[in-house]
């Protein structure tokens, strides 16, 4: 069966002969790839651009407060998103259950997106002022003394754990690099405005008001000595879904 | 000429390092202080973690570079010997090697999650132990660290021998192997550390993902170059699917991980992308990590493996090639419905629906082209327990590709997303078709590689196919009745018009089917374990084959049997 | 911006179909050309080849 057994001046002449060719093969085969995937994927990210309903801005919405960032950023290193969405389907039961269906632009700051995949808990998209700073203090630390049949892990270490908060201005402006409207101000203030959300009557919560609308600022878990990962996640947890208001929102404006 | 000839061992006892030796120990030796300074300077004690984590692997292959230098045998190693490719099994050993021992964390971390949603007591409620940090190192073990070693095993060993060429490049395999492997130990000591960009599937950091682009781009090429130097007319269809695999997870891989890091010294990355935006990239991402990696990667296994288990060739070539453009053409279109009835736009996911229906077609046509290479040789189903499991495996991939396109449906899609229907469709393609397929190649690859005759045991094969079998049932069963069940309970109405259950309602009446699944979990583990014990067997007491002059030990940098 | 979805679709609906069509039909042109038949034949052996 073996094709080499050719004398030895034809077979190197038709194997170079054949290497010619078949290098062009395979890179015909590259290029075949490489076009047959690139366009599935352009017609439907590159319009998701310049559309309207994906890129509207609704009134209310404005970037994470330094806080409320490095809350999120907790919620992401704990995996949250496994097991919590946060995209309300515009479905009856869905909205009677969690509130108005997601928009677009609610997750317009979301780097990443946080939509989830599975609900093994309920969705968080509005969880934001249902419950009370105490409520998900406790939950946190130990989910099944507040809700006996809870299969949630406990994370009581966040409570215990002082929140790292050094690069907080970094962090602004690598979420700007993104496109994420934060000003030079914001991302100057940032560790003031981080320390000010936390800390009961603290001086800087005017200027943090007038750069973050809605923002609730306040001891978080419940120890107001210190400023720990359980205050940022909770103050992260308090703001979701609370920027737009929907007495407001016109939903049939972007109706086709 | 004059490497014709079966080289010495006993040659010079010290040799000139080659250019690429020297390169290779220059880059590695460059590498250690930067990787030194910032594991001195970060203020993350995980990042800091990986940076000595790379030192130490910079050390590592300077050490085992300048070791080959000290070793007998002719370098670079010729192509052929006596006429005969000579080719270079030492990655892919190690490869297989490294999926069987990752496959069994990866078994036992899933294992262990589906113990802890039946048993939240399990978190112990601590940081590395917690669900939301151990469920990533599950998905990245299994398709990432069990499938991808699989994948580069497999594909450098199809390649070679389709292609009658050895391996291109002298390190460049190695590298390749090596440094996925090396990306899998980051990646998965990140995840319990707490490092994460928090998107599925792709969760490893900025600085795991610029190494794996690195060690993709260079395992691209050594198949290319093989390719490219190859003594058959013509390209083998499995090598247009390993291809395809490798060329589009880059593509993906570099779309949906471009972030910005919050600094050179922090672990921390923001991805470019927002919102919706990140999440069309996600999916298109996600859904074609399952296309692209665990379809057309196994599909190419299955394309050399079974025609060759069955010594028959593949059933029809032409049908393989409309199953190779139509799969990947529809393929990439399908990611939107991850994303039905969300705030992305409308028409993107009923082109999404569209798509994933269409893929019926192609899915059913390779899953048919598989099973009818088989037709004339039914029989040895009964005697040959290895073809039996890939055999299987074609059928699961049937039927997962039938229930992933009913899924894509809005309609059922609003019933089963987000609950656990969508957990049980992934793992009967992910048990029954991922990792059956996989272990019937590496069954196949084993013997081979190690020239032994046969397995230890085909009774031991035989056990584990069946025990493992019975597992996946529990398991894809029990997360049918969950998910439909929750589905169904999360939309149901009292004769008031009021919602009839609570949330943690649902969540209660979850925990026999958790139960169950974890059962069938446990005795998927315990197939994957008689496996690894046969295959140790097969390697340590199989009977020695004649050797073969085609599979040179002596070459081989690591990892090589004692001869 | 209405437009440009109205002309996005009909182009998607007009241009996108003949696209498909057109791959589809060259694939399966290439497969069944009976010029390509024994070059298949012989490439469906490869994996049975012993060296």
């Amino acid at each position: 069966m073996s094709s080499i057994d050719a004398s030895a001046p034809r077979s190197r002449q038709s194997r170079w002969l054949k290497h010619k060719i078949f290098e062009t093969n395979s890179i015909i085969l590259i290029i075949g790839v490489l076009l047959v995937i690139s366009i599935g994927g352009l017609v439907e990210i590159a319009p998701l651009f310049y559309l309207k309903n994906t890129i509207e801005k609704v009134e209310g919405m404005r970037p994470y407060t330094p806080l409320e960032i490095a809350g999120r950023a907790i919620y992401v290193r704990e995996g949250c998103y496994l097991c919590h969405s946060q995209m309300i389907r515009p479905l009856r039961d869905e909205i009677e259950r969690y509130g108005h269906y997601s928009l677009a632009a609610e997750s317009m700051y979301d780097k990443p997106f946080q939509w989830g995949s599975k609900r093994t808990g309920p969705d968080l998209a509005r969880v934001g002022g249902k419950y009370s700073d105490e409520w998900h203090a406790g939950h946190l630390a130990d989910p099944r003394s507040l809700v006996p049949q809870s299969i949630m892990p406990g994370y009581p270490f966040l409570a215990r754990t002082e929140l790292a908060f050094a690069d907080i201005a970094a962090e602004l402006r690598a979420n700007r690099g993104g496109g994420v409207p934060y000003t030079d101000e914001m991302i100057a203030q940032a560790m003031t405005d981080l320390k000010a959300q936390a800390t009961p009557d603290h001086p800087g919560q005017s200027a943090l008001e007038a750069r973050y609308p809605k923002v609730q600022a306040r001891d978080f878990d419940g120890n107001p000595a210190r400023i720990s990962e359980a205050d940022a996640l909770i103050a992260y947890l308090q703001v979701l879904g609370t920027l737009v208001d929907f007495k407001l929102y016109d939903d049939k404006a972007n109706i086709r | 000429m004059a490497w014709g000839q079966r080289m010495s061992a006993t040659g010079y006892p010290i040799r000139r390092a080659t250019t690429g030796e020297f390169a290779g120990m220059l880059i590695s030796a460059a590498a250690v202080m930067p990787f030194l300074m910032v594991a001195a300077l970060t203020d993350h004690s995980g990042y800091a973690f990986h940076a000595t984590l790379a030192m130490l692997a910079s050390f590592a292959s300077i050490f085992l570079i300048g070791n080959r230098c000290f070793r007998p045998g002719q370098v670079p190693a010729p192509q052929e010997i006596n006429g005969k490719p000579n080719y270079n099994m030492g990655p892919v050993k190690f490869a297989t090697v490294a999926s069987m021992f990752w496959g069994i964390a990866g078994f036992t971390v899933g294992l262990i999650i589906a113990l802890q949603l039946a048993f939240p007591a399990l978190n112990f409620d601590l940081p590395w132990t917690s669900f939301g940090r151990l469920r990533p190192l599950h998905t990245s073990a299994v398709i990432f660290a069990f499938g991808g070693n699989v994948l580069i095993a497999t594909s450098f060993y199809v390649v070679q021998r389709t292609s009658r060429a050895r391996l291109a490049g002298d390190l460049a395999p190695w590298f390749v192997v090596l440094g996925y492997n090396f990306f899998i130990v980051i990646a998965g000591t990140g995840y319990l550390l707490g490092i994460t960009q928090g998107k599925e599937y792709a969760e490893p950091e900025w600085y795991a993902d610029l190494w794996l682009t690195i060690v993709w781009v260079t395992y691209l090429l050594v198949f290319l170059m093989t390719l490219a130097k190859r003594k058959e007319p013509h390209i083998y269809v499995a090598n247009w699917f390993y291809l395809a695999f490798i060329l589009t997870i880059a593509v993906l891989h570099l779309g949906n991980n471009l972030a910005l890091p919050v600094s050179v010294l922090s672990p921390k990355s923001y991805i470019v992308w927002s919102g919706v935006q990140d999440a069309m990239f996600q999916w298109w991402y996600g859904h074609n990590a399952v296309g692209f990696f665990l379809t057309a990667g196994f599909l190419a296994i299955m394309y050399y493996f079974v025609p060759k288990r069955a010594n028959r060739p593949v059933y029809s070539y032409r049908l393989s090639i409309i199953h190779f453009w139509a799969l990947i053409f529809l393929y990439i279109w399908a990611g939107p419905h991850h994303l039905h009835y969300t705030a992305l736009p409308d028409w993107a996911q009923t082109l999404g629906m569209t798509f994933s229906i269409m893929l019926w077609m192609p899915s059913w046509g390779g899953m048919i082209n598989g099973l009818m290479t088989l037709s004339g040789a039914w029989d040895k189903l009964r005697t040959d327990p290895v073809l039996r499991m890939m055999v299987v495996s074609l059928a699961f991939y049937g039927m997962s590709t039938f229930e992933g396109p009913l899924m894509s449906i809005k309609a059922v899609n609003s019933l089963s997303h987000y609950t656990d229907w969508t957990i049980g469709h992934v793992h009967s393609g992910a048990l029954g078709w991922v990792a059956y397929i996989s272990f019937g190649a590496i069954y196949c690859l084993v013997p081979w590689l190690w020239n032994r005759r046969e397995l230890y045991s085909l009774r031991l094969v035989n056990w584990h196919f069946w025990i493992s079998t019975l597992g996946i049932v529990f398991y894809i069963s029990a997360m049918w009745v969950s998910g439909i069940l929750q589905g169904l309970m999360w939309r149901a109405y009292t004769s008031l018009g009021f919602l009839e259950y609570s949330f943690i309602e649902t969540v209660e009446a979850m925990h026999p089917f958790y139960v169950i699944r974890a059962l069938g979990g446990a005795l998927f583990l315990i197939g994957a374990l008689i496996m690894v014990f046969n295959l140790w067997m097969t390697v340590r007491s199989g009977t020695v084959d004649v050797p073969q002059a085609d599979y040179d030990h002596g070459l081989a940098p690591q990892l090589a049997p004692a001869q | 911006m209405d437009t440009t979805y109205q002309w996005l679709a009909s182009f998607a609906q007009s241009a996108g179909l003949l696209y498909f069509v057109g791959i589809f039909v060259s694939v399966c042109a290439y497969a069944f050309w009976p010029k390509n038949r024994a070059r298949f034949e012989q490439a469906a052996h490869t994996p049975l080849q012993e060296d």
